[in-house]
């Protein structure tokens, strides 16, 4: 593989084949294809109910899906609950309503997984918690409690936590729907420093600004399908489908 | 529109007007925030005028708090030389006299495992829980004895310490049981989930008096004939299970109160499920239903009293046994009342301690 073209390098992290999902009769998915790269960055907009959060949250298996094959890095996600922990392990996620631990400080929140699941000895697992902490410019809050912080900084700390255990692919679902305005542009801030970085990044959001600067490609879903994939610019100034012209005219016509 | 007294940005914290602070202000707020309150709080200290100088006379300035007989009290107050004449039946039971400093270290030892379960901050605090692991092995030895100490059946058991017995036995072993009948209700195992719901079901859905005749009676027929088996120990198990139905409930409403993110965050960091479970949920859960815990406690504690119906003594059984004495006759008000406040000391412990560890494990997560 060449060096030379690493923001197109052509292994493989994440692939999805003819996956359908349904909730009962209820079809969620249809015939998902999708593909993503090793650093590569994908948002994924459309209007709600959507299937796009469903999907994202497939491929760490916090939602089952009944037919085709998602494999992440390698390993196929079955019933098999030593690979569906294999891949747990390797993808970070950050949640619309942060899910902190609250009964555990951030720094315990930041080393808990490092240390039951990595075994990485209390010391070693502080230091890298810290080190992430800074990263997302909280240190200074390590020893309080979720509850004692604003909604931007939870949703930093969430971010460190997934950080901690040192993913090749973060996955973020709608992680500044909760928020003020004045706390989504500190934790756009840490994503983008974090897409700078070339980690593979899957973002279910509705920032548009985040998806221009960032994103390698934009993927839009309307009932369960994936409409359009395109490259940030083409998907905005030139979309393909009618859908897509009609959801971007609702959600950047104000 | 009045004047601006400060720049932007230089308002000074001020202290709140005074009728919002202080002594006048809490009786106003507590006592005389309406005029139907008013009446109330002067219409209530009036019973209390009535009733508690009265009260205080029986009890403290014309009782009798040392004699020897009956005829020793005086007529006016309470008798309560004859509470001090059966202290020891009160506390021990029929147990040996002999042999109860048994008891008596028994019970500094459960004081001692108590400590190291109950507050967090005893030094040595992971030794003193590897004891109070150890401790239900080591009271139940020496309390009925064998293995080099003398054997004391269990039907000698009563008073206080069969009380005490009872609910230590049945608090230490109905919460780790409630837990896991609460888990297992959530199962995806459709056995272990079915298996729990109709023990849970069927144990709540029968009264405990029940089931403490079918402990005594009715078990020696489904045990292979000769077997002989402890009374108090089938008592123990029925109360044990009895509570631990009820303890799932509770716990699993703390378990259902949780968001699912909690669960959803555990799974997308790799922990698998008993670490889930260990380090996420149950701290969360457990916490919640603290009030419902202790409840369930305090009502297995007053519970105990129940095995009278099968001839075991707890304090209020040794207390009717007493009132019946005829060289003591006429004294059940005084027997009920030391009753009465042996069981609100202890259940009123209990219920402060709930709060303690509420305060305690606060973390400022309201939502």
């Amino acid at each position: 593989m060449s060096e030379a073209q690493s923001n197109s390098t052509t292994e493989k992290c994440i692939e999805i084949r003819n996956m359908n999902k349904w909730y009962g009769d209820f079809h969620v998915l249809k015939n998902i294809n999708l593909e993503v790269h090793k650093g590569e960055k994908i948002v994924i907009c459309g209007p709600s109910g959507s299937g796009k959060s469903t999907m994202i949250r497939c491929i760490n298996r916090l939602e089952e899906h009944q037919q085709g094959d998602i494999i992440v890095d390698g390993t196929e996600l079955t019933n098999d609950l030593k690979n569906i922990d294999a891949v747990r392990r390797e993808v970070g996620m950050v949640f619309q309503h942060f899910n902190l631990f609250p009964h555990l400080t951030v720094l315990e929140n930041c080393t808990l997984a490092p240390i039951w699941v990595r075994n990485t000895p209390k010391a070693e697992a502080e230091a890298t918690a810290m080190e992430f902490l800074e990263r997302v410019k909280i240190p200074e809050q390590a020893n309080k409690y979720p509850g004692q912080l604003s909604g931007g900084q939870q949703q930093r700390v969430a971010i460190a936590r997934s950080l901690c255990m040192r993913p090749n692919i973060m996955l973020f679902d709608e992680p500044t729907s909760a928020l003020d305005p004045e706390m989504i542009k500190e934790v756009l801030d840490t994503m983008v420093s974090l897409a700078e970085e070339g980690i593979t990044m899957l973002c279910v959001t509705h920032e548009m600004g985040f998806a221009k600067k960032v994103a390698d490609r934009v993927i839009f879903m309307d009932e369960g399908e994936i409409i359009e994939t395109n490259n940030p610019h083409d998907f905005f100034d030139n979309p393909q489908h009618d859908r897509t012209k009609l959801f971007l005219s609702q959600i950047l016509g104000h | 529109m009045t004047e601006r007294t400060y720049a932007p940005g230089t308002h000074p914290d001020l202290p709140p007007p005074s009728d919002t602070i202080g002594l006048i202000h809490w009786l106003k707020a507590n006592l005389f925030s309406s005029p139907v309150n008013s009446v109330v709080t002067l219409v209530a200290i009036y019973l209390l005028y009535l009733a508690l100088p009265s009260a205080f006379n029986w009890l403290f300035i014309d009782a009798t708090y040392v004699g020897e007989t009956r005829k020793d009290c005086a007529q006016e107050g309470a008798c309560m030389a004859f509470i001090g004449e059966r202290f020891n039946l009160f506390v021990y039971g029929f147990y040996p006299a002999e042999l109860r400093w048994r008891v008596n270290l028994a019970a500094i030892l459960l004081a001692v495992a108590g400590a190291a379960v109950l507050w967090d901050k005893i030094p040595a605090r992971k030794h003193m829980l590897k004891f109070a692991l150890a401790y239900p092995f080591i009271g139940a030895w020496l309390l009925s004895g064998g293995f080099g100490l003398e054997s004391v059946g269990t039907h000698l058991f009563g008073g206080l310490m069969l009380t005490l017995t009872i609910g230590v036995t049945g608090i230490a072993f109905s919460l780790p049981l409630g837990i896991l009948l609460a888990l297992g209700r959530q199962s995806q195992l459709p056995i272990i989930k079915y298996f729990c719901i109709a023990f849970i079901e069927f144990i709540r859905g029968v009264p405990l008096i029940t089931l403490l005749f079918v402990a005594s009676t009715m078990l020696s027929y489904f045990l292979p004939p000769g077997t002989t088996f402890d009374l108090l120990l089938r008592v123990l198990i029925m109360v044990t299970l009895f509570a631990s139905a009820y303890m799932a409930e509770v716990v699993r409403g703390g378990l259902q109160a949780l968001p699912k993110g909690q669960l959803e965050a555990a799974d997308s960091l790799g922990l698998n499920y008993s670490q889930a479970m260990r380090l996420i949920i149950l701290p969360q859960a457990l916490k919640i239903s603290i009030p419902g815990i202790v409840n369930t406690f305090i009502g297995l504690y007053k519970d105990s009293t129940l095995v009278i119906v099968i001839g075991l003594l707890d304090p209020l059984g040794i207390g009717r046994a007493s009132v019946a004495d005829s060289a003591w006759l006429g004294l059940s008000t005084e027997v009920y009342l030391f009753v009465a406040v042996f069981f609100f000391i202890s259940c009123f412990g209990m219920a402060r301690y709930s709060l303690y560890l509420e305060n305690k494990l606060n973390t400022g997560h309201k939502r």
